[in-house]
């Protein structure tokens, strides 16, 4: 289960949240249409989106919860979760797969502290996974590590590459 | 409406005409073929996703879906040929590999399109033995729904029903791929007053019925065409019963009515319709308190009591009797001077079905107020008690009599109370008469609409009571006015023929369907 | 330029010009460079007249489908009634394909000028720029070079002084392969799970909000300026094989070449050039086994196949494959085929969308069934169970996911057999399996 706070929930969009919420709105004949950005909004503020944030984001936009929920569900990349400080996706699909992907994975694990694909490291700083396609095959391995798109990574280039996200 | 464009088209090698526009599973009814589907269901918006409808159109290079391709001129259609039945089993293979086949304890079993297509075109064998199924547990919708996934086939009808015709989308389909599930919101409830459609509209037994969990075997049950009691809507319903007792209310298909759709409170109308304490034999008053006869009987000393009776009279009748009872309970105590009224619940507010119009939960809770309506009763009930105290003779027509004082309806005259149970207030009746209740009867109500539908009967009426319609024509011939009626159809058909607003119509015209009342309002008829 | 590498004498660059030129990202560096000299020409023509040239110049679709962009353009109503849009699908994700992410970090005011030419030629309110959720460089890049071209006129209410309005948004993904598909993309930009719609209605009819849109691919929006800087004859004159395939095409190889990259070359190249050619074949001296040409969901083609095979729509589908978006993954003689196979299954069964039946259940078995022959639990007939399944899950769903897991399947079953059955049999173990 995700984590419960007893905390009241604090909307995201007041303010500066909501004006910019409002400029992507503009873009738009429909209010549904600025989900998937109403989304990644609450991500960038809370780093996942919880249960009261799409009820939230529901209301913002005239949706029902569970509307926005088959929504999260759908993208992959929209957090459930929190997950690690620093949120590790190495790409394992055909391609990179061919390069050596599966031995990066490998050394992301063992230096991250990560038991398990998908599981938080004890001191809370990452989590792994393998992710699909990242679309930079050319570059194998490619990780993105939060927003940074990492290209040509070997299992070699781990240890140092960690350094820069302690 | 301007005349529609007919389309002609061979289907399964008969040739039909449609209208422009309709899409292939609708024209091979007509063609006397069902194409096997899952997804597809006529009260609902095309999502084409199970992919069991496959056909084979002749000239087109894929095999088509008959519920999103629309009729052409000169089309011809193979939903039989070897290629449509491999790609349906297919299909059939696909959605049976994590499916529990937990047949022995599903509600659905017995009415389920999945155990009957697969029994029809399906694999006899698995081909899946070696990997274990998905499992994901039971979740309790709220409502009276229970979501069992292990059984889900995505068909995705429940979503649609809430998006597009409850206009409350409540359900979702979460996660994607062989993960996906219909998903709730935590925290939310299923409980839309019309929520309980997800259920029929399942095709297998995914989402079932707490109130029918694990009550009886489709097989077990017999089915009977019939009008929900909740409101003035009318819906058309099936009732299902069991060993003489009902155990579910559905809804039936009509487009004027109700489409394909009942509400929750409609749902619940039956249980009422199994009470045990049911008046099971004539009773005439004796020595201060009844003593049980025969029909014979109590019908010669009925007559005679009506016919000794001088003065007013008055109808106490319930809304939830037939129009056939409501109009021979007048012509029995005289027609125009009767006094007949009514009382009906009154519940503030209505429980609209958004994605149909002029439908919804009404706040009047009776099935024939407008019938008694049409036939004279008024709402003006206290001042008919108050005149009951004073009346010659004063019939109650299966009226709870609730609130009214236990020999307020005894004083002044002869006092016959017609009804399935007894009340207190009718225990200083002179003669008590069992009746059937709608479950038990056949007959007719008319909506708010002025619609006159039928329904038939479902089970056996307790012990001796018969039908309001039957013991009053017997009256009515003992008193040498008629003959009596051998069957629901002859009082409505009587009624046709004496009632000006009912001409036209006949019992036997008004088939499972009904028909509206033509003629216009007279004057003194409010709506 | 065969991006990241130099330049070889044997491409045509024309896409690829500026790749790895940090100048060409601004507008000022993009101006230098020709730019917006083809969208200030187009917008003194009429829009038919730019939808005949875009026609008469042979471009196809680079996405995958190859259909010829005017026509698709021609199907816009004349008359605009209602609003009409162009998406521009920059969700790159079919495995194998890396192209439009580079002409966005590099050259993101080309996809600007290529999609405010067909905005305008095919009437469009708004341009929504559909860029995949991970490509966070190019999302950066595309936007700063929008807010350059709002700053500098090219875009707005009036654009490049000529009183006409053209607007264009970025709409992010959020992690679904299927946006790619063209009717699941505008669900996406609807704020809806990126379900692929029934067709018909096709987008020309109603596409996003319902309203007549037109979807073209990064690439094939960029190559427009250079068709009307340079004339539809020029573009036609592109052509080393097939007439019907013309132009320049951006080819993605990934795998097991000594440089991998973006190739550009003309349509009718043969494969074997550029893979030994340009790439310099394949690395530690191995050999080449197979290579997959058109990205992740066309069939996989043997060595023989891949060494006379040219890169043309007709030329991959004589070899019984498929162009599609132009993504070469190459397999060299140390590549387990089942493995990599099970590999490509378990991307679709992990990106199916879950509407139709075949596609939710089939891709998730067929990864079950590669996983249980890895693990040398196979029998002979999983191999006949697979190409069945296949055929259940080829052409009978509402788009082709189900379809591309099918492909590579099929064709490994056909073409490296061998292989499956030395797991079969136990000949072979999987790496790592003890």
């Amino acid at each position: 289960m995700s984590a419960q706070s007893t905390a009241p929930y604090e909307p995201v969009f007041t303010g500066e949240m909501r004006r910019r919420l409002d400029v992507v709105l503009a873009r738009y004949p429909t209010k549904r249409a600025a989900l998937l950005p109403a989304l990644w909004m609450v991500q960038e503020a809370r780093g996942w989106i919880s249960d009261a944030a799409m009820t939230e984001v529901a209301e913002v936009l005239g949706l029902t919860p569970a509307y926005v929920k088959g929504v999260v569900t759908f993208y992959t990349m929209y957090h459930q979760h929190p997950v690690g400080k620093h949120f590790i996706q190495v790409c394992t699909t055909t391609p990179c797969n061919l390069c050596g992907a599966e031995e990066v994975v490998r050394a992301f694990l063992k230096h991250t502290g990560c038991r398990e694909l998908g599981a938080t490291s004890p001191d809370g700083k990452y989590t792994v996974i393998e992710v699909e396609c990242l679309g930079a095959c050319g570059f194998a391995t490619p990780v993105m590590i939060g927003d940074d798109f990492i290209e040509s990574v070997t299992a070699d280039k781990v240890p140092e590459l960690l350094r820069k996200y302690p | 409406m301007s005349e529609q464009e007919l389309v002609s088209l061979t289907i399964e090698g008969v040739e039909v005409s449609v209208p422009k526009g309709t899409l292939l599973i609708e024209a091979a009814k007509q063609a006397g073929v069902v194409v096997p589907h899952y997804c597809y269901h006529p009260g609902l918006p095309v999502a084409g996703v199970c992919r069991m409808c496959l056909v084979e159109v002749e000239r087109m290079p894929k095999l088509q879906i008959a519920c999103a391709t629309p009729v052409a001129p000169g089309m011809v259609v193979h939903v039989m040929s070897p290629q449509a039945l491999e790609a349906r089993k297919g299909v059939l293979e696909f959605l049976l590999i994590n499916h529990p086949l937990d047949c022995p304890i599903c509600d659905q079993a017995g009415e389920c399109e999945l155990q009957d297509y697969v029994f029809q075109e399906g694999r006899a064998r698995t081909r899946y033995a070696a990997f274990p199924k998905r499992f994901n547990p039971v979740e309790d919708f709220g409502g009276d729904v229970l979501y069992v996934p292990n059984r889900c086939i995505l068909c995705t009808r429940c979503v649609r029903f809430m998006d597009h015709v409850a206009e409350d989308s409540t359900l979702n389909v979460s996660e994607r791929g062989d993960r996906a599930v219909i998903g709730i919101h935590p925290g939310r409830q299923l409980d839309h007053a019309w929520a309980g459609n997800v259920v029929d509209l399942c095709p297998v037994g995914s989402l079932i019925s707490k109130d029918f969990l694990h009550k009886a075997r489709a097989w077990e049950l017999d089915r009977t065409a019939s009008v929900c009691t909740g409101c003035s809507q009318g819906c058309n319903v099936t009732l299902d019963t069991r060993l003489n007792t009902v155990v579910r209310v559905r809804p039936r298909p009509n487009s004027e009515v109700n489409r394909y759709f009942m509400c929750d409170y409609g749902r619940g109308q039956y249980r009422w319709m199994n009470r045990g304490d049911r008046i099971e034999a004539p009773l005439i008053a004796a020595d201060g308190g009844f003593t049980a006869t025969d029909w014979d009987h109590a019908i010669a000393h009925t007559a005679r009591l009506i016919r000794g009776a001088s003065g007013r009279a008055v109808v106490l009748a319930s809304p939830g009797v037939s129009t056939e009872a409501l109009f021979l309970a007048r012509r029995l105590l005289g027609g125009s001077a009767v006094t007949g009224a009514f009382r009906v619940a009154h519940v503030a507010g209505e429980a609209p079905l958004p994605g149909v119009p002029n439908l919804a939960l009404r706040s009047e809770r009776a099935p024939n107020a407008t019938g008694a309506r049409l036939l004279g009763y008024t709402e003006a009930f206290d001042a008919a008690v108050r005149a009951a105290g004073e009346a010659g003779i004063v019939l109650a027509l299966d009226e709870s009599l609730e609130g009214i004082p236990e020999g307020a309806l005894n004083g002044a005259g002869v006092f016959v109370y017609l009804g399935t149970v007894l009340p207190a207030a009718a225990r200083g009746a002179r003669v008590v008469l069992p009746v059937a209740n709608t479950a038990e009867e056949d007959g007719t109500f008319v909506n708010r609409d002025r619609r006159v539908q039928r329904y038939f009967q479902a089970k056996a009426a307790p012990g001796m009571a018969r039908p309001a319609w039957w013991v009053l024509g017997a009256l009515l011939a003992e008193l040498g006015r008629g003959e009596p009626f051998l069957s629901a159809g002859a009082a409505f058909d009587l009624l046709a023929r004496e009632e000006a607003l009912f001409a036209g119509l006949s019992y036997a015209s008004l088939g499972t369907r009904g028909a509206g009342l033509t003629a216009v309002t007279p004057a003194g008829v409010g709506t | 330029m065969g991006y990241p590498h130099r330049p070889h004498p044997r491409e045509t660059v024309v896409l690829s010009q500026h790749f790895g030129e940090a100048e060409a990202r601004s507008y000022q560096g993009w101006v230098k460079r020709g730019g917006y000299v083809a969208l200030r020409k187009a917008l003194g023509m009429s829009p038919a007249e730019i939808i005949e040239i875009v026609k008469e110049s042979g471009l196809r679709g680079r996405g995958g489908a190859g259909f010829p962009t005017g026509l698709k353009w021609s199907f816009m109503p004349k008359e605009k009634t209602k609003p009409h849009y162009l998406c521009c699908n920059a969700d790159e994700s079919e495995p194998g394909t890396f192209k439009d992410r580079e002409i966005m970090r590099w050259t993101p005011h080309a996809l600007i000028e290529g999609c405010a030419i067909a905005q305008y030629a095919i009437q469009a309110d708004i341009t929504y720029i559909y860029i995949r959720g991970e490509f966070t460089e190019a999302l950066a890049t595309v936007q700063h070079a929008l807010d350059e071209a709002y700053r500098e006129g090219i875009l707005g209410p009036n654009a490049m002084g000529t009183g006409k309005r053209l607007d264009m948004y970025i709409h992010r993904g959020a992690g679904a392969y299927i946006c790619g598909e063209e009717t699941a993309l505008m669900n996406s930009i609807e704020g809806r799970r990126g379900n692929p719609r029934i067709k018909p209605p096709f987008p020309a009819a109603a596409g996003v909000f319902g309203m007549p849109t037109t979807i073209n691919n990064v690439e094939t929006l960029a190559a427009v300026p250079h068709i009307i800087n340079r004339g539809a004859a020029w573009y036609r004159s592109l052509s080393l094989a097939n007439p019907k395939s013309t132009g320049t095409k951006l080819f993605s190889v990934c795998g097991h070449v000594r440089r991998p990259g973006n190739y550009e070359v003309t349509m009718g190249f043969p494969l074997r050039d550029l893979l030994y050619d340009l790439c310099g074949g394949m690395r530690d001296g191995r050999t080449l086994k197979a290579c997959i040409p058109g990205g992740s969901s066309v069939p996989i083609l043997n060595r023989e196949e891949s060494e006379s095979c040219l890169l043309d729509y007709e030329g991959c589908a004589e070899k019984g494959t498929m162009l599609g978006s132009g993504g070469v993954i190459v397999f060299d003689d140390s590549a387990d085929m089942v493995y990599q196979i099970m590999r490509l299954a378990r991307f679709y069964a992990h990106e199916s969308c879950a509407q139709c039946t075949q596609c939710r259940e089939g891709t998730a078995w067929v990864t079950k069934i590669l996983q249980r022959i890895l693990a040398g639990e196979g029998q002979m007939k999983d191999l006949d169970l697979l190409l069945d399944l296949s055929e259940q899950m080829t052409g009978k769903t509402i788009c082709v996911l189900s379809d591309s897991c099918a492909a590579p399947v099929v064709s490994g079953i056909r073409k490296f057999r061998h292989e499956f059955e030395a797991y079969i049999t136990g000949a072979r173990r999987a790496a790592g399996a003890a």
